[in-house]
This record gives structure tokens, C-alpha cells and sequence, in this order.
């Protein structure tokens, strides 16, 4: 650094959002941009207790199984908390894409394709997850005991 | 700028990771046998290591984020930018290594 007596002084600010993709449609674009910093901060929140809680705890990985899932999901705290990752990890991950598109894909028709499959596969992993979620049965009848949580044994 | 790679690479394999963990975790609906086979196979060492460069890319995309929302708001961030870039190294450095030496003794058994 050879300016280090002078006084560091920014240049004159740049309107938000400061991304390329914001000549086109400057309205939805800002949207996307403050999703990506309002999700952002949210999900280091999420995924590092998340990574935290099934990893590091306990067995970490070893213990993950169909049970350890079932005794998480019998409290509505996990429910909520792991919907909440999934629509904004697929949001926010998603929106990431869409841009990686725009900046790649320089062909009309190949941006379209690619846009068309990143939003199938957006909404399609959000809907498919949200039912996993919701609809899950921790005790199935057919299934093993010996694979469920304990508590099914007061359920039966 | 290298920065800048780093947070487009981990974004784009958080993405994909992302995309089959919905669909393993998905045979939870299946069956309690169909999960456990397939969750099973993320405790062999080979995808032990996997998880482990997973969760390298999900520390240094989530902080880096974070040093990117820094500079943006900031203009003390934004003067020290290169110090926060080492910064996210640091802290990326602090979690890592005694999340490998936890993670990897679970998947090479002993611990």
C-alpha cells in the first residue's frame, strides 16, 4: 500500500442493486438482490444449527437414521424450522442459478431451457419437501419396530 | 475476485447437494428401511469426505455472504475488505478444524 497517508475516500455510491443483471427489469431485480441479503443472514442461521444438531452432536452422522428423522419431526420446532430451510434454501439457491444463467447462457433459446428446468426443479423440490414434512408418518403399521422411535410403542 | 469464484463454485455445489438431499430425505415417505439404505450409505468414508468438502463450501459461501453484506452496508467494511476476506479464512479455519477431527472420527470409526 503506497496511499497510506491519504485518506481512504469511496467513490460516489452506485445504485442498488450493484449486479449486472440489473439492467433489465430493475424492479424485480432489487427484489431478488434484498431476498438474497434478507435470506442470506437467515439461512447461516439455519443450516449451521441444522449441520450443528445432526452432525456434531451425539453419534453425528452414524446417528441419522429413519428414527433419528421421526424424533425430530415429532416437535413442531424442527417441522418449522426445516420447512423454513427448504423454501429459502431453494429460493435463495435457485435465484443464485438464475443469475449464473443469465451471465452464461448467452443464447436465447439455451437461457430459456435452462430457466424453464431451474424453475421445475425449484418448485418441484420446495412442493415434494413441503409434503415429506407435513405428511410424515413417524410410525408406520408395516414397518419394523425395531426402526421406529421409541414412542410408537404407546401409539400402537 | 477470487472471492468472487469461491462464492459462485460453493453456491452452484450447495445447489446441487441441496437438490438430492430433498430426495433422500424423501424416502422417509417410503419406507423406514428404503431411508436408512440409502442414509446409510453417506457413513461410508468416501462420501464421509464428501460431506466434510459440503460443509467446507457451506462455511466459507455462508461467510463470505456475509462479508460481501458487510462491505455493502459499511464503509469501515468496505475500507478493510481485504482484511475481512482474511477474516472468513480465519473464522472458515477455526470451525473446520475441529469439525474434521469430530466429523472424520465418526466416519472412520473410533469416536
Amino acid at each position: 500500500m503506497t496511499a497510506s497517508s491519504a485518506p481512504f475516500t469511496p467513490g460516489p455510491k452506485i445504485k442498488e442493486p450493484r449486479i449486472r443483471s440489473g439492467r433489465l427489469r430493475p424492479g424485480a431485480e432489487q427484489w431478488s438482490w434484498r431476498f438474497m441479503r434478507i435470506s442470506g443472514p437467515l439461512l447461516v442461521v439455519l443450516i449451521l444449527t441444522h449441520l450443528f444438531i445432526n452432525l456434531l452432536t451425539g453419534d453425528g452422522v452414524n446417528q441419522i437414521d429413519f428414527a433419528f428423522v421421526a424424533g425430530k419431526w415429532a416437535s413442531p420446532l424442527w417441522q418449522v424450522w426445516d420447512i423454513l430451510m427448504l423454501v429459502l434454501a431453494m429460493l435463495h439457491g435457485g435465484n443464485g442459478m438464475r443469475l449464473l444463467i443469465n451471465d452464461y447462457a448467452h443464447h436465447a433459446t439455451l437461457r430459456k431451457v435452462l430457466h424453464s428446468a431451474l424453475g421445475v426443479a425449484v418448485i418441484g423440490i420446495i412442493v415434494l419437501g413441503a409434503l415429506v414434512i407435513f405428511t410424515f408418518d413417524p410410525c408406520p403399521l408395516d414397518a419394523d419396530p425395531s426402526l421406529l422411535p421409541s414412542f410408537c410403542e404407546d401409539v400402537r | 475476485m477470487w472471492m468472487w469464484v469461491v462464492h459462485r463454485v460453493t453456491g452452484v455445489a450447495i445447489f446441487f447437494f441441496l437438490l438430492v438431499h430433498v430426495l433422500d430425505t424423501a424416502l422417509v415417505r417410503v419406507s423406514p428401511e428404503a431411508y436408512n439404505e440409502v442414509i446409510g450409505s453417506y457413513k461410508t468414508p468416501i462420501y464421509g469426505l464428501i460431506e466434510a468438502g459440503l460443509v467446507a463450501a457451506i462455511l466459507l459461501h455462508a461467510f463470505n455472504g456475509l462479508r460481501i453484506i458487510a462491505v455493502d452496508h459499511s464503509t469501515w467494511a468496505l475500507r478493510h475488505q481485504r482484511q475481512l476476506v482474511w477474516g472468513v479464512w480465519g473464522l472458515f479455519g477455526v470451525l473446520m478444524v475441529p469439525f474434521l477431527i469430530r466429523h472424520l472420527g465418526h466416519v472412520f470409526g473410533g469416536a
